[in-house]
């Protein structure tokens, strides 16, 4: 009998002093939670981009609570919901979410834009972007190797025919492909509105703009002249727009001699 | 005896390598192995649970199974105490050292049910060691772990960057590259007892 009770007894009083010892150790070094600061995290989208201007979304949960900041409306992967939500914990006002999505400004698929070298380095544009500055002609447009792809958290980024293109359903606006393109090719533009997009950033002289893409912008400057709002400029031989100010009439889109104006609703058009 | 303590460290670190010769806790060794800083922490958290587990489970050893002719309850009741002593650990880091709780993260709990923590355990009695053999034996199977861990972290950051067949990529190739770090540390055969000997 003993041969059994003895290795019971011991084996239950390790246990049993063990959780004892583990209940009374959690009850004395207990962390007093910041409740407001879990329930502002509730609301968040948990993608921890960091589009806040916090460190994740813990961190701005954080700031909120300890009342660093009075914004309910910096995430905009959350949109007006999470605003509205964190508005309703916190008891501050609201404020509103411009609902934006990124977009790839680059034409430079391979009908435009001709190799100039076979590339077969590591598949990554930082990367190729050392070399010649990239497998493409034109050394400002979108390389198409996918870094942008690699990092989005919404998987809302594909390559299609040699360039980027981001999917304004799953687009949270977080802006981390904006970070991470190192041809700083990525723009947010506004969802639901119907504005003018230039889809170069290529800043050379006309003239070699035009040996490299046949969609590049070669700043011709007929887009400023023909704009009734004064929303387009040409800087560097790119043009600009301004979306506060272009009311998407359509006007510069039909005068662009290299169709890199374009008019678009990003939803319709994608 | 300084001498003995040594080749006790160095045969844990270097010949008898938990992870590449005895073949324990692989799961992290392939899980977490993915960067370097995140291994090295990995690794640190491990020699720390393995050093503290030896000390608290070779008293218990010593004073109440073999006492007791309960030699065939080791398992059992250091797997208890490896887990009831890593979340102590945990409870406290949270509220002393909450920096280090939360870059430990997920590693820590995992320790918990780790077979290379209980292996050293297990190991210092087989081998019959004493308490400073013991602890000798735990730190440097720690410490292997460690060189184990960054080593291979190191080869991973050169896999990533590798054009790797279909068929190969991920655990596949992972675990090709792991068997070849390991036939490597064969090299280190009688090392110790020469230096030692």
């Amino acid at each position: 009998m003993t041969q059994i009770l003895v290795p019971v007894i011991i084996v239950a009083a390790i246990g049993l002093i063990a959780g004892l010892g583990l209940a009374v150790a959690s009850a004395v070094f207990a962390v007093p939670v910041d409740e407001t600061a879990e329930k502002v995290r509730e609301c968040l989208p948990g993608a921890n981009c960091g589009a806040c201007g916090y460190t994740g979304c813990d961190g701005y949960a954080e700031a909120l609570s300890k009342g660093e900041t009075k914004e309910c409306n910096l995430c905009t992967p959350g949109g007006n919901d999470a605003a509205q939500a964190i508005a309703a914990v916190m008891g501050l006002e609201a404020g509103s979410v411009t609902p934006m999505v990124a977009a790839v400004m680059c034409q430079g698929n391979k009908m435009n834009v001709e190799e100039k070298l076979e590339y077969s380095g590591v598949h990554s544009c930082k990367i190729a972007t050392q070399l010649f500055g990239g497998p493409k002609n034109c050394v400002h447009g979108c390389i198409g190797f996918g870094d942008c792809v690699e990092v989005c958290p919404y998987d809302a980024i594909f390559i299609c025919d040699g360039v980027a293109r981001i999917n304004p359903d799953k687009c949270r606006a977080c802006k981390k492909c904006i970070k991470t393109c190192p041809r700083q090719l990525i723009d947010l533009f506004p969802l639901d509105t119907t504005k003018a997009a230039v889809l170069c950033k290529n800043h050379d002289k006309g003239a070699q703009t035009r040996k490299q893409c046949k969609a590049g912008c070669i700043g011709c400057m007929k887009c400023t002249k023909v704009c009734p709002e004064g929303a387009v400029t040409v800087e560097n031989f790119c043009a600009k727009v301004d979306y506060d100010k272009c009311t998407g009439c359509g006007k510069c889109h039909e005068v662009c001699p290299v169709g890199c104006i374009d008019i678009y609703n990003i939803k319709k058009h994608f | 005896m300084t001498k003995e303590l040594f080749s006790i460290l160095l045969t844990a670190i270097l010949t008898q390598n938990f992870v590449l010769a005895k073949f324990l806790g692989i799961c992290p060794f392939l899980g977490v192995s993915k960067k370097l800083n995140t291994a090295v922490g990995m690794s640190a958290a491990v020699i720390f649970v393995m050093a503290l587990a030896t000390a608290v489970c070779y008293p218990i050893n010593k004073f109440l199974l073999v006492k007791n002719d309960l030699e065939y309850l080791q398992t059992i009741v250091f797997i208890l105490v490896i887990a009831a002593l890593v979340q102590l650990v945990e409870i406290i880091l949270k509220k002393y050292i909450p920096a280090l709780y939360s870059a430990l993260g997920i590693y820590l709990p995992l320790i918990t049910t780790n077979c290379a923590v209980l292996g050293v355990v297990i190991l210092n009695v087989d081998e019959g060691y004493n308490f400073a053999q013991s602890m000798f034996n735990s730190v440097g199977g720690g410490l292997g772990f460690m060189v184990a861990m960054v080593m291979f972290a190191g080869v991973r950051e050169r896999l990533e960057s590798c054009e790797i067949p279909k068929f190969m990529q991920g655990l596949p190739i992972t675990l090709v590259a792991a068997s070849l770090v390991s036939v490597s540390f064969l090299g280190f055969t009688g090392i110790v007892e020469n230096i030692f000997g």
